[in-house]
């Protein structure tokens, strides 16, 4: 014993510490090298697209590094009146330039982000600056179109400046920064995403919900059948699950449309009338029926995993001590049900704030979620960088709900299996 | 104020799940108050399904089962008032010690100032004073049990039943438990109907024993009387050690029968045979068969020594006696120096009264 010295050695005198260590040091090694691969495709497929999602919406070197001169001649400018000539001979060098390369489409695109119009006054420059002359160029430029004379849009031209910018998290807000700098909301009738989040959070909260109210008592059946029953019924609960979402979302189409079986139903139950078949498709009501159809299988089984722990000796127990049943289950089973409620809900809610495919089918105008609007820039409007900063947005309001969910319940009573 | 000899009463009790197979038939049993009775049987003898009957979680397919002269078959289970210890405990996971003894007496609605006294009381009884804010997830598997009794008692009720309770602990701690249940029992004089398949349990603890098997009950008696005087083979075979010889009875007389087995003869005591010419099987305990033996006994034979297994207080010694190879003896080590050695032929000796001639087996 090296008891002065206050180390323990082995018996060949090396320090027990850094034998344990060398004795680990393969185990680690080889533990690393079977996660390596995972680590590398999380890399890969999450943390740099989210990464380049970041960068790409709030990057706004594009307009910056197409008009270098302009904004190195604009720095001195106070944008209080027009520009000085030599702005607007440093903007038709660049736009020149720009022309020449078959890239000013881009700038138009830009700009008339910033200012509406501004399209068509910058084509029409494209056409004209071919037969301008050396010298005084604002004059030329201003006698292509009036609106040249318009110091907004010079203006438009100065705030596009910086090459970051937050402003496509203002728009997914409804808001923006005006020409004097303020941050303000846009005018009423066109404050369309906000309407779109909270419709996105109600559907979600809405869908967990019912998925919540269905799925406990399946799982309970679940949970507490013979075995030959319960695998049937667990086949049943599954069986979605190998359906095409597609597929899935299609039927709930020909089950719900206004010519449906579930109308065919109602009208010939004598429910409702033929001439006022109820619209179930295309609008909220088909987005909660086809989402919680298709989202139940998630509230389903973290609650059957969590309910099959539960030894029905408890109930039982609960009984036996003189706790009628309604009272033994809110008593006893429920509380012990709260780790798979939880589990389930953040699950069936995580989902269905971002879904996608079916709000866009069966959704109609008044069913379409954030997601579809993302979808809609990145395909349609080709405004990535709007979409990006809604994802993010997004990304965000999920990690924030996570981060609530753990306050209020703990992330340790989450139990998925 | 007299007990009542039938405070718990099964009469003519039928159950099947699947109306195929009678799984109790036709139980007729009754429970003293304040008595402790087990019902002791291999695994699948119904003894289980008889508590379940008696908690309300299974109803008879036949009979009624009558508790204080109320039949009780269309009473719920909370509203029985009948305690129960489980097999694997059931305390709540989510409440602390204090919050599962307290669950039957809030559920009564009792005062927060009568729930705290009960409580308290009644952990102490267990001797878990200072453990009610604990998690029954902190507790080792012993406190548990104790916990789970002390529930089961906590609201006063007139029957507890217990479902092998203690078939999780190990050898020691189950022999402990076994004694502070005893005691629990004898100092508040609950009826206690305790089911095991451990005989040594049954036999320590009880003041009956019910030995069930096959859906009936084989035997019900005090535990010494189950040992001494089993009543069929079945009971022999199971209470206990057992040497058996399978015959057919040639004579009887006075208290006494001779039974012809295929080597010899033996004289034995006729319980369940009546005549001349039955078959039967004869049940002899190890210790009262004694090697060389100075008082006359009626029965002496010479057996040849096969296996000698040392055991520290006593030593078994295996013969060939009669034909039947696996006769066991069990000689005291302090005795005096016997000739016990591999392969020496010795005499043994028992009295006819020992020898029970059963039912054939």
């Amino acid at each position: 014993m090296s008891s002065e010295t206050g180390k323990i050695l082995t018996t060949d005198g090396i320090p027990l510490e850094e034998s344990l260590k060398q004795a680990e040091k393969k185990n680690k090694i080889k533990a690393f090298l079977l996660v390596a691969p995972l680590l590398l495709f999380l890399i890969i497929t999450y943390m740099i697209p989210i990464g380049d999602m970041f960068s790409r919406s709030i990057d706004d070197k594009m307009v910056t590094n197409m008009l270098p001169k302009t904004y190195k001649a604009m720095e001195t400018w106070d944008g209080k009146e027009l520009p000085p000539e030599e702005v607007f001979e440093a903007f038709y060098l660049d736009y020149k330039i720009l022309v020449k390369n078959k890239t000013a489409g881009k700038l138009q695109t830009q700009l008339n982000y910033e200012k509406n119009g501004f399209k068509s006054v910058l084509k029409k420059l494209a056409r004209k600056q071919k037969k301008f002359e050396e010298g005084n160029y604002k004059e030329q430029i201003m006698k292509v179109h009036k609106r040249w004379r318009n110091v907004e849009y010079w203006r438009a031209i100065k705030r596009r400046a910086p090459s970051y910018t937050y402003s496509k998290y203002l728009k997914g807000v409804d808001m923006y920064s005006n020409e004097d700098g303020k941050i303000v909301q846009v005018s009423e009738d066109r404050r369309i995403h906000r309407i779109l989040w909270i419709r996105t959070v109600e559907v979600a909260f809405f869908v967990t919900l019912f998925c919540f109210l269905m799925a406990y008592p399946i799982a309970h059946l679940l949970a507490t059948l013979p075995m030959k029953y319960s695998n049937l019924l667990m086949i049943c609960v599954l069986l979605p699950f190998w359906t095409s979402l597609l597929v899935r979302t299609a039927s709930w189409m020909i089950l719900l449309q206004q010519q449906g079986i579930v109308n065919d139903f109602f009208v010939w139950t004598g429910l409702v009338a033929d001439d006022n078949r109820p619209e179930m498709m295309y609008n909220k009501t088909g987005t909660y029926v086809a989402m919680t159809q298709i989202l139940l299988p998630f509230m389903v089984l973290p609650l059957y995993s969590v309910m099959k722990t539960i030894s029905p000796s408890l109930m039982r127990a609960g009984k036996s001590l003189g706790a009628a049943p309604a009272v033994a289950f809110f008593k006893v089973y429920f509380p012990l049900t709260i780790p798979g409620i939880g589990a389930g809900c953040l699950l069936v809610f995580i989902l269905a704030i971002g879904y996608y495919i079916t709000p866009a089918l069966v959704g109609g105008a008044s069913g379409t979620l954030i997601s579809n609007q993302i979808a809609y820039h990145m395909k349609s409007t080709l405004d990535w960088s709007f979409a990006s900063a809604m994802g993010l947005m997004l990304l965000t309001g999920v990690l924030v709900i996570y981060w609530i969910y753990n306050k209020l319940v703990g992330v340790d009573n989450i139990k998925l299996g | 104020m007299s007990k009542k000899a039938d405070f718990v009463k099964f009469d003519k009790v039928d159950k099947s799940y699947d109306g195929k197979v009678l799984v109790v038939k036709d139980l007729n049993l009754d429970i003293e108050e304040g008595e402790f009775v087990t019902m002791l049987g291999p695994s699948g003898s119904g003894k289980t399904t008889c508590l379940m009957m008696l908690a309300g979680f299974e109803t008879p397919t036949n009979g009624e089962i009558f508790l204080d002269n109320n039949p009780i078959s269309n009473i719920p289970p909370h509203k029985r008032g009948i305690g129960m210890v489980f097999q694997n405990y059931a305390l709540f996971p989510h409440m602390t010690v204090f919050e599962n003894l307290a669950f039957p007496l809030k559920v009564r609605k009792m005062s927060q100032e009568d729930i705290e006294k009960k409580v308290d009381k009644a952990l102490s009884m267990v001797s878990l004073g200072g453990f009610a804010n604990r998690m029954p997830g902190q507790l080792s598997g012993g406190q548990q049990q104790r916990v789970a009794v002390a529930r089961a008692l906590v609201f006063d009720p007139a029957v507890v039943l217990m479902d092998e309770p203690l078939g999780a602990l190990d050898k020691n701690l189950r022999e402990s438990m076994q004694y502070e249940i005893k005691h629990i029992h004898e100092n508040i004089g609950v009826t206690v109907v305790y089911v095991t398949h451990d005989q040594g349990e049954a036999l320590t603890m009880s003041n009956r024993i019910a030995v069930f098997n096959d859906g009936k009950v084989q035997q019900l008696s005090s535990p010494d009387k189950l040992y001494e005087e089993p009543v069929n083979s079945f009971v022999a075979e199971f209470i206990g050690e057992n040497n058996t010889f399978g015959g057919e009875v040639s004579e009887i007389s006075n208290g006494t029968c001779k039974v012809k087995l295929e080597k010899g003869e033996i004289i034995a005591n006729p319980i369940s045979v009546k005549s001349v010419g039955e078959k039967t099987t004869v049940s002899i305990r190890p210790e009262r068969a004694l090697i060389n033996p100075k008082d006359k006994m009626d029965n002496n034979q010479k057996g040849k020594i096969e296996e000698v297994i040392y055991h520290g207080d006593h030593t078994r010694v295996r013969l060939n006696l009669l034909g039947n190879s696996e006769f066991i003896l069990k000689v005291p080590n302090s005795s005096q120096n016997l000739d016990i050695k591999l392969g020496n032929e010795i005499n043994i000796g028992w009295n006819s009264h020992d020898a029970r001639a059963l039912d054939p087996k």
